[in-house]
Parts: structure tokens; sequence; C-alpha cells
């Protein structure tokens, strides 16, 4: 295990206890009417994301699925921004028209949030082809090396055709990407080991000619230290890696999920392994901080987390009007004229009878 | 990109010949030139030249990076073609026929035409998304499709129908040109039409009609292939005293409502030939839009002739017999102009 630094510690600690809070919050809100819909909440995995997503840099993309909230958390999206989206207020990061499975963030470059599971994956693939496009085509290069994506998804996705083409096309064109498979055992009610032929989703990166790794992805340290080969081969142009993290979620599938499938013997063995307690215990074993500093983390978060409740309470709601803007890339109007400019606004543009 | 000097509409004196496909051909190398974030990804465009011949030679000319061979993965190249848009390049996917896009609805409902929205305009998604549909010669039903019915649904793009080397050209460079995504339906029994183009580089407006034949007794409004049919019938129409205008839609979605109107208002009769079947085709919601919006200037019914509600058969006589031929259309014409 390579050794981290106490400001590292502090870092990957402070980002999980956001994550955890945010969504302990989230659940919440929703009983109490102020979030609506499908949230799909993240408890038990804040190892993988921040493990992984901590190693970025800003042009770095991230892709995920519905169960977003804490990859953009990890990516820099502010609280208040995730929060005020969720309870669909225009403050939010979509502007509320995204909602809790659809969070983006083009200057943190989130490349979503989806609702269809695996349809993130082909996009996460376009993002690392601009990558390599922008180095070998445009010539941009950076000192860091290739920008890198990350393409987060579950065990159930494994299973779908996407997953598999885009493996393929990342590994034939040596692509900057990682799949990182968050393997939490289930896919709502249906059991991995129901569902898939063979299990051991990891072994499916050599078949298509890419490293394949298993990582726990209850330890943060970990994986960290997976990611960071990952990520530095992913830079140097050496293609895409396979991770399966071998994680769990605390809750259920969503908030609408009676979870009564799951064995209580599973969810214990695995509350055992919350990654949080296991790597406030390395800390202070290692005697990188005290626990009046991990109590001080704790608090400043808990500030941050009602902070992001009480700004998204009290922004508006969207406008009527807001209804129809961004449904093309020119808000107000659209098209080019036979000059090769855009043509002037017509405000009926989205409502597909625009008299041009 | 730089403001080129554009153009009238007139062919000029000079000009030169292409045949359609070398038309798109043009407005691709056109493009990929102007910008280096144009490229173009599809399964054998690049060392095959493209199915059609549409990019002949163009991966020998930009590399194979930006003349992209996938493999046989429609849904996830054109996913992948979207995340690169959403990264600053100008993908135009080819779908080898349009059917194939099938594959890709998830990826083109969901994301091209959704992802401006839902991530509140953070994202833009100038792609451009092509390739051949129709009902061809005998080449089975699912290579016979009208995708343009399918798709039109889906807020968030855009759709145009190309059907002269010329508006090809000129659509295909808009659609580049355009930060929206644009799905440019071309046809599979049009690549080797001939004609004279302008040397001078041309762009066409994405969302207007093209007046064919000016008339003045009813209005004929068609696209893509159908627009040939038309014009064939227009002859004998012609021949019996008959003054119809031929408008091409050339863009499906949004309907050119202005071009049509100043039509509808001088002729007071619509007819409608299209390819899509009966059901939930363009024509469809074509008629729907004049009725909501053109009502009181109609002394007829507005009529659609559309293909029938088949899978295309093999058999040629049978397939004939799905589409709608210039006879029917001059039967429609005669009947509307005594109503």
């Amino acid at each position: 295990m390579q050794a981290v630094t106490r400001e590292e510690a502090l870092e990957l600690y402070e980002d999980m206890i956001l994550g955890r809070n945010f969504e302990d919050m989230c659940a919440q809100m929703y009983y109490r009417g102020k979030m609506f819909g499908f949230v799909h909440l993240y408890n038990g995995q804040e190892a993988v994301s921040t493990g992984f997503i901590k190693q970025l840099n800003q042009p770095d993309c991230v892709v995920s699925t519905y169960r977003d909230h804490v990859h953009a958390l990890s990516k820099g999206v502010p609280a208040r921004a995730v929060m005020a989206e969720l309870f669909g207020k225009a403050t939010g990061c979509c502007r509320g028209q995204g909602g809790s499975m659809h969070m983006f963030s083009e200057p943190h470059n989130l490349l979503g949030g989806f609702a269809f599971i695996g349809e993130g994956i082909p996009v996460a693939t376009g993002a690392a082809f601009a990558a390599k496009y922008r180095h070998e085509v445009l010539k941009q290069s950076s000192p860091d090396g290739l920008d890198v994506t990350l393409a987060f998804f579950g065990d159930g996705t494994c299973n779908n055709g996407q997953f598999f083409e885009c493996l393929n096309m990342a590994q034939l064109w040596k692509l900057p990407i990682i799949f990182v498979v968050e393997n939490n055992l289930w896919a709502i009610g249906m059991s991995h080991l129901r569902s898939t032929s063979d299990p051991e989703i990891w072994k499916k990166g050599p078949a298509f000619g890419m490293p394949g790794v298993h990582v726990d992805g209850m330890d943060v340290l970990k994986v960290r230290e997976v990611a960071k080969e990952a990520i530095d081969r992913a830079r140097r142009g050496e293609g895409p890696t396979l991770v399966e993290c071998e994680t769990y979620r605390f809750r259920g599938h969503s908030l609408a999920d009676p979870d009564e499938l799951r064995r209580p013997d599973e969810k214990s063995h695995y509350a055992a392994r919350d990654p949080i307690t296991s790597l406030k215990k390395y800390i202070i074993e290692q005697n990188l901080a005290s626990e009046a500093e991990l109590k001080n983390i704790e608090k400043k978060i808990d500030d941050v987390v009602e902070e992001a409740v009480e700004f998204a309470d009290a922004s508006p709601l969207p406008p009527r009007s807001q209804l129809l803007e961004n449904v093309f890339a020119d808000p107000k109007g659209f098209g080019i004229g036979p000059d090769g400019k855009y043509r002037c606004e017509d405000p009926k543009f989205t409502q597909g009878t625009a008299q041009v | 990109l730089p403001a080129s000097e554009l153009t009238k509409y007139c062919l000029t004196f000079l000009g030169h010949e292409v045949l359609m496909f070398e038309a798109l051909r043009e407005a691709m190398i056109e493009e990929m030139t102007l910008d280096p974030t144009v490229c173009m990804i599809g399964e054998d465009v690049g060392d095959y030249g493209g199915s059609y011949k549409v990019s002949k030679g163009l991966s020998e000319m930009f590399g194979d990076l930006r003349v992209l061979d996938t493999p046989i993965a429609e849904n996830s190249f054109t996913g992948m073609g979207i995340g690169a848009a959403m990264k600053g390049l100008r993908p135009v996917v080819e779908g080898m026929n349009m059917g194939f896009l099938l594959l890709a609805y998830n990826q083109i409902s969901n994301n091209c035409g959704m992802l401006p929205y839902t991530s509140g305009g953070q994202f833009k998604i100038p792609i451009v998304i092509r390739g051949p549909g129709g009902v061809g010669r005998q080449l089975g039903a699912e290579h016979s499709q009208r995708l343009e019915s399918y798709f039109q649904s889906i807020p968030g793009i855009q759709m145009v129908a190309c059907s002269t080397p010329y508006n090809a050209k000129g659509l295909l460079k808009a659609a580049i040109r355009s930060d929206n995504p644009v799905v440019l339906f071309e046809h599979v029994l049009l690549y080797n039409l001939k004609e004279k183009i302008p040397d001078e580089e041309y762009i066409c407006c994405l969302e207007e009609a093209e007046m064919v034949r000016p008339g003045s007794q009813l209005t004929i409004l068609t696209y893509s292939r159908m627009r040939y049919h038309v014009m064939q019938a227009v002859k004998t129409l012609v021949n019996k005293g008959y003054d119809p205008e031929v408008i091409d839609i050339r863009s499906l979605k949004p309907f050119d409502l202005h071009t049509i109107g100043n039509s509808i208002k001088k002729t007071h009769r619509v007819l409608i030939v299209e390819e899509c079947m009966r059901t939930g085709g363009i024509g469809a919601s074509l008629r729907s839009a004049i009725i909501d919006n053109f009502w009181d200037e109609l002394d007829a019914r507005p009529v659609c002739l559309s293909s029938q509600d088949v899978p295309t058969p093999y058999a040629a006589t049978l397939e004939d017999a799905t589409v709608v031929q210039p006879a029917q259309i001059v039967a429609a014409v005669e009947e509307i102009c005594q109503s």
C-alpha cells in the first residue's frame, strides 16, 4: 500500500463525509417532500467516487449513471448547486431541468447523469475519443498527457450491449478511458449472481485486450492506488482499463425501494466495512490527524450541507418562460441562413412550427 | 468560421456537374478543410470510401482518426459521436442505411435530443447524423425504411431531407455548421442524380423549403424521392391544363410554414406526397400543422398521399404498389381541383 500524506488523507476523508452527509440529507428532504421522483443514493460506495475522482484534474471528464450526486460532488460541483437541482429550482446546476438523474456541469467536466443504464458509456467513450483527437489531430497537448475520462456504472450494466461495444472500441483505438464498475451486487432486486453467467466482471477486460482489475471498493486507499495506475496508463496513451470495485449500497436502489430482498447478514457484513469508518481508523492509527480534527471536518461538512439546503429552499422555482429554452443550442433562434451565419431569432423555434 | 461569400440561388454559368454522392463528398471535404474539428464516424467510411462513395478518398486526405471506420455498433458509435460533440468536436455520423440507426435510437432520442435541455443549456451537440433511407429497388423490408417518421417526435433534433445535388451539398454544409443536432435524410435511389452546381461556396438554409415549380392552382408539398414522382405527374398535369405549385419542403423538423403558408394563401388547395407510411408519417404531422395554421385559407380538404402501412415487400410489383406513383398523384390533383 503506498503511503498517503496527511493532506491527502484529510482530503479523502472530507470528500467521503461530504458524499455521505449529502446523501443522508437527500433522504431527509425527500421524505419531507422537498425532493421528488426517483432518487438513488450512494451511501456505502463513497470510496469509489472519492478514490477515483480525487485523482483527476479539471479537464478530465466524469460520466455517471442515475446514482450521480456523489460523483458530482467529488468532481467539484458545489453542494448547493446539486441540492438546488434536486429541489427543482432555477439555481440548480441544470436550471432544474435535469433532476436527480441528470447532473451535468460543463465547468467541472461532468458529462451526466443518465437514466438508462449503459447509455452514458458511449458518451464517455466519445469524450475520450475527443481527448485523443485533440492530441493527435488538433495538436493540443498538455504536459500531463491525455485528458482522461472515467465512466462509472454498475454490475447490471455489465450485461448490456453498450458496455461490450465500448470496451471493444476503447481498446481498439486505445482511448484514455477507465471503465469503473461499481459492483454492489444488486440491480434493484436482481442479484448480480442471478443475472450474469460469469459474475467476475474484471475478467471481461482481458477478453477485449485491456487490463481487468478487481479492487476492494470499500477501501478508499486501495481504490486510490488502482485508480492512480489506471489514470496514468490512460494519460500515457496506453489505453483503457476495466476496474471492478467490490462495493455495496447501504440503502435501497432508490428511495422508493423497500429493500426487502437483501439478507441482513449481507448488509451487516458490508456495514462493518464502511469506507468512512475504515479511513477514520487508519488516519488515527497512523497518526495522520486527531479525532478532534476529523470532528472539525465533519462539522464543516454539516455546515456545507445545511447551507446547501438553505440555498435550495430560498431559491426560486423556474418560471414558465424557461420551459422552451435550451431545447436547441441557440436558445432563442436557430439555423444557418443563406449567408452562412445564424439567422435572426425566432421564439417559436422550439414549438416546431417556426415561421422562417 | 469565416463568413464565405455566399450565393444567389440561381446556378452560375460556370459551375461543374456532379452526381449527388459527389456533391455530399464535396461538402464533407470543404467543411473538414475549413474546420479541423469536423470528423466522420461510421461503418466503412474510411478504407471502403463509404457504401455510397460519399467519403471516397477522404481518409487518405484527412487521416484515420478524422474519417473513423467503426465496428458494427451503431448505438455506441452514435453515442461516441455525441460525447465527442459535447467535448468540442463536430462529428458527422453516417448510418450505412438509415434503418440501422434504429439501433442507435437510445442515443439519438435520449442523448442527442435531450442533453442540451437536461443539462440546462450547458452542453451543445453539434452532430450531424446522415445516411440513405427510403424505398429502393427490391432491397427488402428492413433496408427500405423511413426513419424520419420515427425520429420526428424527438424534441431537440432538427431534420432535413435533401433531394438534389445542389441542396444535398448546401444542406450538409449547413448541418455541419449548425450547433444543433441535425439528421440529414438522403435517399438510396438518388445518389446518381446529376446536376450542375456552383463552383463558389454556397450554403442552403436548413429551415427553408424549396420552390420547385411556382403555380397558382394548388400546392403540392413533397420531399426527397417523391419530388421526382411529383414532377413526373406534373408533366402530365400541365399537359392537361393544370397549374400546380410544387414545393420541396426539405426541412422536416421544423416545417417551413412561412413558405408553405404563402403558397396555401395563394392556391387554397393542398396535396402532400410523401414516402412515409400513412400512419404517423411526416405527411400526417404536416397536414395537422396546415389545418392548425391555415384552416381559413383552405377551399378543400388537405390530401396526403403516403405509402401503404406494410413492410416493403421484395417483389417488384408489390414494392411499386407500396409507394405513391405518378398516376396516383395525377388522379389526386384532378380530384382536389374538381372539388
